[in-house]
């Protein structure tokens, strides 16, 4: 079971200790880390123990920061850059120049700067210094030194659903990155990539979800990678079975069957049981299982998922002012409600795509109102660790 | 040579520049930020973007003029003046 819970709040990081006593155990939460600063991720490498916080400087830019000693203390690292040349489309977005009275067909790109890394995820056991990070506006980044240096993944910035290799010219192909753009904080509107997932059985294997775009696959250590959105439903587009403009909001993968995919999306809840090759949708409406931000996969059955659902897009609050858990154990074919501990009245809290985690019977949450919330019977039901803290990007057990 | 004021923002990332007095050569912005970066390893990452143009949040003048070239930071800097780097205001 974990020891620790990593918070990524907006004004810092906060670590909550697991503490024994003779009967059972409790958290306990440490003064703040980064205090002041956005935390939009914060996570523990299981590998090494080593502590990542991504920060959000309003000011100085966005960095990594690394704890070899638990937390302690923190060095921020700051390799993390776009190289040379790095440029997308942006020709959907409105430009400071933009005329609407004469609108320009005329593909416009911008320099890529790194606005956001958004998510930090581990390589698996076999690759011991294995970094990956994904960012706004859109790429990739590796690291095989355990942070100290990383490089763009060429082959997925340079996708065709990007317009092809814009470092050696102009677009090839039509931008596909253009649904519902992630908002970083000061009005800035930029695809991203929020999900990363490595196959535990195969280093070469991952997914990553691009908020703009949809699912992408490599089988190939990232040399190469695939759409897999087949059976999404984007509701708002003219065809809403099209390969590309769909919306995860957060994919996560059973560790110990990998061919069993879970997506909380914009549109509703889906499921693959064959690695992402077809997505089932598996709302359920009726008892308010379809929007919402984040979904966790149990690790041991692939068929078992969790998330805390919202009202609707238009709506993004808690639905009818209480809270709930649901988790389904069959695949999506039905999911049970639970509220045991959770406030059923007078609450709008929303829980951001990945301020939701499970470790083993272990699952915790944290909303925007700055709750936490942890259960220890696979969420049915729940203790409240803490008010009144920062609004909170992500929650991790460590 | 000229003199280098700073927000004290960045004391917090750079405590080797705190309670000093940095002087820079007489030069381009460029050169003046490089220099403090030998001082402060990594300072110019905080405040310098990807493509090493000054960040959109971060403003340098020079005396009371702010400097012109945000993108090659080419602006000269004269020997007596002083050269001022202060997050820009941003709302709110």
């Amino acid at each position: 079971m974990a020891n620790m819970i990593l918070l990524g709040t907006r004004k810092g990081a906060i670590i909550f200790d697991r503490i024994f006593n003779q009967v059972n155990s409790s958290w306990r939460p440490r003064p703040i880390a980064h205090a002041g600063i956005p935390v939009c991720y914060a996570a523990r490498d299981p590998r090494d123990g080593t502590l990542w916080a991504s920060l959000d400087h309003g000011h100085w830019g966005p960095k990594l920061s690394r704890s070899r000693d638990g937390g302690v203390t923190w060095t921020d690292i700051s390799s993390l850059k776009y190289p040379e040349g790095a440029r997308y489309i942006v020709k959907y977005l409105p430009t400071p120049d933009f005329n609407p009275d004469s609108p320009t067909a005329v593909t416009e790109y911008a320099d890529a700067s790194v606005l956001k890394i958004w998510n930090i995820a581990f390589g698996n056991a076999n690759q011991p210094n294995k970094l990956y990070a994904g960012t706004v506006p859109g790429g990739l980044f590796v690291s095989n030194d355990n942070g100290d240096s990383w490089e763009l993944n060429r082959p997925l910035w340079n996708h065709e659903s990007r317009g092809g290799d814009l470092f050696a010219g102009d677009a090839t192909s039509e931008n596909q990155w253009n649904g519902t753009p992630a908002s970083v904080d000061y009005g800035v509107f930029e695809p991203g990539i929020h999900s990363i997932i490595v196959n535990p059985t195969n280093p070469d294997h991952l997914y990553v979800a691009v908020s703009t775009a949809g699912i992408i696959e490599t089988t190939d250590g990232g040399q190469s990678w695939k759409a897999r959105n087949k059976g999404m439903l984007m509701d708002y587009l003219p065809n809403p079975e099209s390969e590309w403009g769909h919306d995860p909001h957060f994919v996560s993968m059973c560790a110990e069957q990998p061919e069993h995919l879970w997506q909380q999306n914009h549109c509703g809840v889906f499921y693959s049981d064959n690695g992402a090759q077809q997505w089932k949708k598996v709302s359920m409406p009726d008892v308010g299982v379809n929007f919402g931000f984040p979904i966790v996969a149990d690790a041991k059955d692939g068929r078992t998922a969790w998330v805390v659902p919202a009202r609707a897009d238009s709506e993004r609050m808690a639905i009818d002012g209480s809270l709930f858990v649901a988790r389904t154990t069959d695949g999506g074919q039905e999911w049970q409600i639970f509220r045991n501990g959770l406030p059923q009245e007078n609450a709008y809290d929303i829980v951001l795509r990945h301020a939701l985690d499970a470790s083993g019977d272990y699952l915790c949450f944290g909303s925007t109102t700055g709750n936490v919330y942890f259960s220890d019977d696979r969420g049915e039901t729940w203790q409240c660790l803490a008010n009144h803290l920062p609004p909170i990007y992500s929650v991790r057990f460590g | 040579m000229p003199n280098v004021e700073m927000t004290q923002h960045l004391y917090r990332f750079f405590p080797q520049l705190k309670n000093q007095e940095v002087a820079v050569p007489a030069g381009s912005v460029a050169e003046a930020l490089l220099a403090i970066n030998e001082i402060a390893p990594g300072f110019t990452d905080y405040v310098l973007d990807d493509k090493g143009a000054l960040r959109r949040h971060v403003n340098v003048s020079i005396n009371d003029k702010m400097i012109i070239d945000k993108v090659k930071l080419s602006d000269r800097i004269p020997e007596e003046a002083t050269v001022y780097i202060f997050q820009a205001l941003s709302g709110g």
